[in-house]
């Protein structure tokens, strides 16, 4: 029996539009699913349906109406959707990673330390972050002259590869990704397949949004359909 | 089957993660005559946590700034510190004495005009050496070579130690401030528009630094801005204020890409994209 690493329960987000009136959008209710260990779920469902909001708001990063998220982290169980923010930043460091869509990129900082962060805010002494960073640099086929650049002037691809080294270089135990491969090349694709199988592998629970057919076809293990929990449907 | 049956962890509480909080802060409250400068701010600052106070001109956040870190008395309200051997103080009841010690020693402030925090006629070196004499370093080699370690770390060059700061660019300044508030390794940094009247390129390279050396050191930070690319990139939690009262509280992503309250989502959609 594999082990569930969290479930979402009855979740539901609007959107309170203060600059537009105080109009209401509605963007998920009764989102309810769970995560294994060692699998991979994907979220799917149209464009706009909120698959995005829901990764959002398991990271901490949108706040719910409603509804709980609890995760195992570190052996205990905690509601991320009511959780102070400083236990929020605790479960980032250590239970949940998160692959955004777009890198944030922070001036001066350089592509190595931007994907080491994440180790090094664990503890992992610089050296020996900066070689695991390497290590996925070269596996992503990311050219090494752009390593120890700060990588906003990247290409969109370059910076997706920078951002999946510093999702990926941690163990931590829940993974999510919202569209990781969007901007990458097949070879690249592979790449990434490869490193969702090992995460996998490793007893992870991942949780991700895949547009691209092939990618979702090689890494899901189960889908969670959206559309399902789109706002309207359960209002009545 | 209840939730918390589905998941393997065992039921528990949610654990208070470690420790007690560094800084205070209760009711809060100063008024001008009948104007309010700010009112009722209550929060917790914990070791090594990076807090920014923002709000538009005029919204209280200096003057919150100000009597969190006894540069003014407020009005009503307690403001708690915890000393170094562990026992909480509340510094409106300390001797001025013992005030101004833990101000020059254990806290620092950095201004807005570095001219409001340096001694800009004496050298660079001893704008930095002050601090340690303050905490009764007396060996004039051992200060001097700190000084210069701590300018290194500023990223200012050993030829300029004993230049004084008016010859100094304004980013200089700003990094001469800092080093001279951090070299006596205090655990608790008040700042307010640390980049503000800053050139954007000479601001990124200031932040930057900034970022370092709060991760570095562990400093515990509350950091007053107007700017909310400033608040993301150094706080990890942030504080809204409009008219001297708290408008929204919470971890700054959270705060800034869900903003809940009709003034933040006013100030968020209010940065221009470049």
């Amino acid at each position: 029996m594999m082990n569930t690493l969290l479930v979402a329960s009855e979740v539901k987000k609007t959107f309170i539009m203060h600059m537009r009136g105080g109009v209401e959008l509605p963007v998920v209710a009764n989102v309810s699913f769970s995560l294994k260990a060692g699998a991979c779920a994907v979220l799917g469902g149209p464009s706009g349906v909120g698959k995005s909001s829901i990764l959002k708001m398991l990271y901490g990063n949108y706040g719910c109406d409603s509804g709980q998220i609890l995760v195992s982290h570190h052996g205990r169980h905690v509601d991320i959707a009511s959780a102070d923010p400083r236990l929020v930043l605790e479960i980032r460091r250590d239970t949940i990673g998160y692959v955004s869509q777009f890198l944030r990129a922070v001036p001066r900082v350089s592509a190595l330390d931007v994907a080491a962060e994440p180790l090094m805010i664990r503890g992992v002494a610089q050296e020996a972050a900066h070689k695991r960073a390497r290590d996925l640099f070269a596996e992503l086929n990311l050219p090494e002259k752009l390593w120890s650049l700060p990588p906003a002037t990247f290409s969109g691809g370059e910076q997706q590869r920078v951002n999946i080294a510093r999702g990926f270089i941690t163990d931590h135990p829940i993974l999510l990704l919202d569209e990781p491969t969007a901007s990458l090349d097949a070879a690249n694709r592979e790449v990434v397949i490869d490193l969702i199988a090992r995460k996998k592998a490793d007893g992870a629970a991942l949780l991700g949004i895949f547009h691209d057919h092939d990618v979702r076809h090689a890494v899901a293990d189960d889908v969670i359909d959206v559309s399902g929990f789109a706002a309207g449907k359960s209002a009545a | 089957m209840s939730l918390s049956e589905t998941l393997d962890a065992p039921a528990d509480e949610i654990a208070p993660a470690a420790s007690k909080p560094l800084l205070s802060v209760n009711q809060l409250t100063r008024v001008y005559g009948s104007r309010i400068g700010c009112a009722d701010v209550s929060f917790d600052l914990w070791p090594g946590e990076v807090l920014a106070i923002v709000g538009e001109s005029g919204s209280g956040k200096t003057t919150l700034l100000n009597c969190i870190s006894s540069r003014m008395t407020p009005t009503c309200g307690t403001v708690h510190y915890r000393m170094r051997d562990g026992a909480s103080a509340d510094i409106y009841k300390m001797a001025e004495a013992e005030r101004r010690y833990l101000m020059r020693t254990d806290w620092g402030f950095v201004h807005q005009n570095p001219i409001d925090g340096l001694r800009m006629t004496v050298s660079a070196g001893a704008n930095v050496g002050e601090r340690l004499m303050a905490v009764g370093n007396r060996h004039y080699g051992n200060i001097r070579n700190t000084a210069i370690e701590w300018l290194s770390r500023v990223e200012i060059g050993e030829d300029r130690v004993d230049d004084q700061p008016r010859t100094f660019s304004g980013g200089m300044r700003q990094r001469l401030q800092i080093a001279r508030n951090l070299v006596t390794e205090p655990r608790l940094v008040f700042m307010d528009e640390p980049t503000g009247g800053l050139d954007v390129s000479v601001q990124a390279r200031l932040l930057d630094l900034l970022r370092g050396l709060v991760s570095d050191l562990g400093l515990a930070v509350v950091v007053v801005t107007h700017d909310l690319a400033v608040a993301r990139l150094l706080s990890d939690r942030m504080i809204v204020m409009k008219e001297g009262r708290v408008i929204e509280a919470g971890l700054t992503d959270r705060v800034l890409d869900d903003p809940r309250a009709p003034y933040t989502q006013l100030l968020v959609s209010s940065i221009l994209q470049v």
